[in-house]
């Protein structure tokens, strides 16, 4: 069992370090020291206080994304439509912010519950459309990327433009107060520990990871999660179970849906507090790398998108510091995913033999 | 109106438009045919883009730019079959990385070759080909869409190597023990798309926008996916289908200046692909052991 779980943690850190040697050659290639790269994000990101709250403000939506990619995976499905779920989701609690005026006690549940709810109904277009006429849920959910953002696009620069802006990028107006999430400084200042109120870590990652110790326990304690991962597992198994298959179609899409929609929240209620043309810039698919590093795993997504995180603040640091392009970053993502795909099929077929072994 | 709309003119500009879908789609139905699934068609189209734009920059000569455009098509495949096949891994996860990893490397890339993130310099263009005696212009790359049709219909349904890429497709295991080699098809399949899908990158910046732009394939790669299944895997039903698809961005930029917000005729095309998947049901049918690994 130890040795399971060591063996299942090493994976992806060796997954992890290969990669980054990858980069490292490539800014080798380009006549840089990667370790002065390197050395650069990592000053800027993980050895000082405000460094980590950026880190944890960047890893709050990622934790969100790799939530709703996870949860589709267990059930069997690709979500790669969480980039759409997430501007859908984003625009619907920036709406509720900007049209109604209420206490924040009942402001920030009902701006969090629009967001589900709009992102968990863009996402049941991809499930139903799985579930009713077998339509690849995959290019399905891509379009529905391209619909969300033409549509939010749209939305932002007629009905919703903010009268008289002078910001070249359109949005919203700014919310009402009482769909503000506040920011965490005050309380981390209050015990002593010095954040700088320019850091705009705010309590939407408190309400990640509450969302993450709910996703676990609905995956591996309820009945209705017993059934999505029967459904992942094996469809028509399932069947004979009595489970039908399409109803969890739609319902795993709903609530990966709902989860892609809540990855909208910590821009609009938590950073800007209003809605700004094409501000995710790709967390949607980050998402998916997550999941994948994380093992689909709501421990494990928490620690990998504090690690995208960490690139993702390093990358800004990189782009001013440093002559390597932080488009590299993306590159590592990537070659990330293949390394602990490839790592996590190794491991597969290694405990696979070990267990055969010790029969 | 309607007559405006609908007109020759209409017809040429939806074949230009289909012809980056339609060279993508082909590769599409060599990848799959053999049990591969490519989404990384996408990332395929982009690199294709890219290295058009790179190669016609240095060289001044837009052939060069095509090879370029095919070879970068034919690495990400290459990366793709030797992930998915070799170590077969999940095929959507492997495309997934890969359509992450091209959307950040010609990014980087262009910055360190142009000195530019957004887009490169404006390049030349392919001469057009005129026909004999006329005034009339073709672009060589539809031409050669045309012939690649053509050769992939015959190559796919009439000769030998066609029937063992679908035996792969279909039943790898019984292709196996009549001694066809599973691996090397679905190499070949896949490695045959990542050409093709850099061709139909290609166009898209060779012939459309003269430029590389980033991101300027805008699910390109999807729709001919979409395409290819529609056209239930065989290069002339995918053709059909992707001229459909131009038919539709035809429209759509027509559609413009009529009042409608261009946010809408933006999503012309996407509705369009999502119907035409809803449409297909039951009647497209996927090769049996399409998208799933084979294991010796």
């Amino acid at each position: 069992m130890i040795r399971r779980i060591l063996i299942s943690i090493l994976a992806p850190l060796l997954a992890v370090l290969l990669a980054f040697s990858v980069g490292a050659i490539v800014m080798y290639i380009l006549g840089e020291n990667p370790f002065y790269v390197y050395k650069i994000l990592l000053i800027n990101s993980v050895t000082n206080i405000n460094g980590w709250g950026y880190v944890l403000f960047n890893a709050t939506p990622l934790i969100f994304s790799g939530l709703a990619v996870a949860l589709a995976f267990k059930g069997g499905l690709f979500n790669i439509g969480v980039e759409g779920q997430l501007y859908i989701g984003a625009f619907a609690c920036a709406w509720f912010g900007i049209t109604f005026n209420v206490h924040p006690v009942i402001g920030i549940p009902i701006g969090l519950l629009f967001a589900m709810i709009f992102g968990g109904l863009w996402g049941v277009i991809a499930g139903y459309l799985k579930a009713r006429f077998g339509a690849h849920e995959v290019i399905i959910t891509i379009m529905l990327n391209f619909i969300a953002m033409a549509l939010t696009n749209y939305l932002v620069n007629n009905p919703f433009k903010e009268p008289g802006q002078i910001n070249p990028i359109p949005q919203t107006k700014e919310l009402f107060s009482g769909s503000i999430i506040p920011r965490v400084y005050p309380l981390f200042n209050k015990f002593g520990v010095s954040l700088s109120s320019s850091v705009p870590l705010n309590y939407t990652f408190f309400i990640a990871i509450v969302f993450c110790v709910i996703v676990w326990y609905f995956l591996e304690r309820t009945k209705w999660g017993y059934e999505i991962k029967a459904v992942g597992l094996n469809p028509k198994a399932s069947r004979y179970g009595g489970i039908n298959p399409s109803h969890i179609m739609i319902l795993v899409m709903f609530l990966s849906g709902a989860l892609g929609g809540l990855a909208g929240v910590n821009d609009v209620m938590g950073y800007r507090y209003r809605f700004l043309d094409g501000f995710s810039r790709g967390t949607g698919f980050t998402g998916i790398a997550v999941a994948l590093l994380g093992k689909n795993n709501p421990i494990g997504i928490v620690f990998a998108s504090i690690l995208f995180g960490i690139l993702d603040r390093g990358a800004l640091a990189m782009d001013v510091f440093t002559n390597t392009p932080r488009e590299l970053i993306r590159v590592i993502q990537a070659i990330i995913i293949i390394f602990v795909a490839i790592g996590n099929e190794f491991i597969f077929r290694l405990l696979q033999r070990l267990e055969r072994e010790s029969e | 109106m309607i007559g405006g709309i609908l007109s020759l003119e209409l017809l040429i500009s939806a074949l230009r438009m289909s012809v980056p879908l339609t060279f993508a789609s082909l590769g599409g139905v060599f990848s799959e045919r053999g049990g591969v699934v490519n989404i990384a068609l996408e990332g395929i189209m982009l690199v294709g883009a890219f290295g058009a734009v790179v190669g016609t920059y240095f060289t001044n000569n837009p052939w060069i730019g095509l090879l370029t455009a095919m070879s970068f098509g034919f690495l990400i495949a290459l990366i793709h079959a030797v992930v998915s096949i070799s170590f077969r891994i999940n095929q959507i996860i492997s495309g997934t990385a890969l359509n992450i990893m091209a959307t950040g490397l010609t990014t980087f890339l262009s910055r360190l070759i142009f000195k530019a993130a957004g887009s490169s310099p404006h390049i030349e263009g392919m001469v057009q080909w005129r026909f004999p005696g006329t005034n009339w212009q073709i672009s060589p790359l539809i031409v050669i869409m045309f012939a690649v049709i053509i050769i992939s219909q015959i190559v796919i349904f009439k000769t030998r190597y066609g029937l063992r890429l679908r035996a792969c497709g279909e039943n790898p295991y019984a292709a196996d023990s009549l001694g066809v080699n599973v691996i090397k098809m679905r190499y070949s399949g896949v490695l045959i798309s990542g050409v093709l899908g850099g061709l139909g990158g290609a166009f898209l910046s060779l012939e459309h926008a003269r430029v590389f732009v980033e991101g300027m394939t805008t699910g390109r790669g999807f729709i001919a996916l979409a395409g290819m299944i529609f056209g239930r895997w065989t290069p002339l039903g995918s053709f059909s289908a992707c001229f459909l698809f131009g038919l539709a961005e035809a429209l759509r930029m027509r559609l413009e200046g009529f009042g409608i917000p261009t946010q809408f005729i933006q999503m012309i095309p996407y509705i369009v692909t999502m119907c035409v998947l809803v449409g297909v049901v039951g009647r497209a049918v996927a090769p049996a052991y399409d998208g799933i690994p084979f294991e010796k």
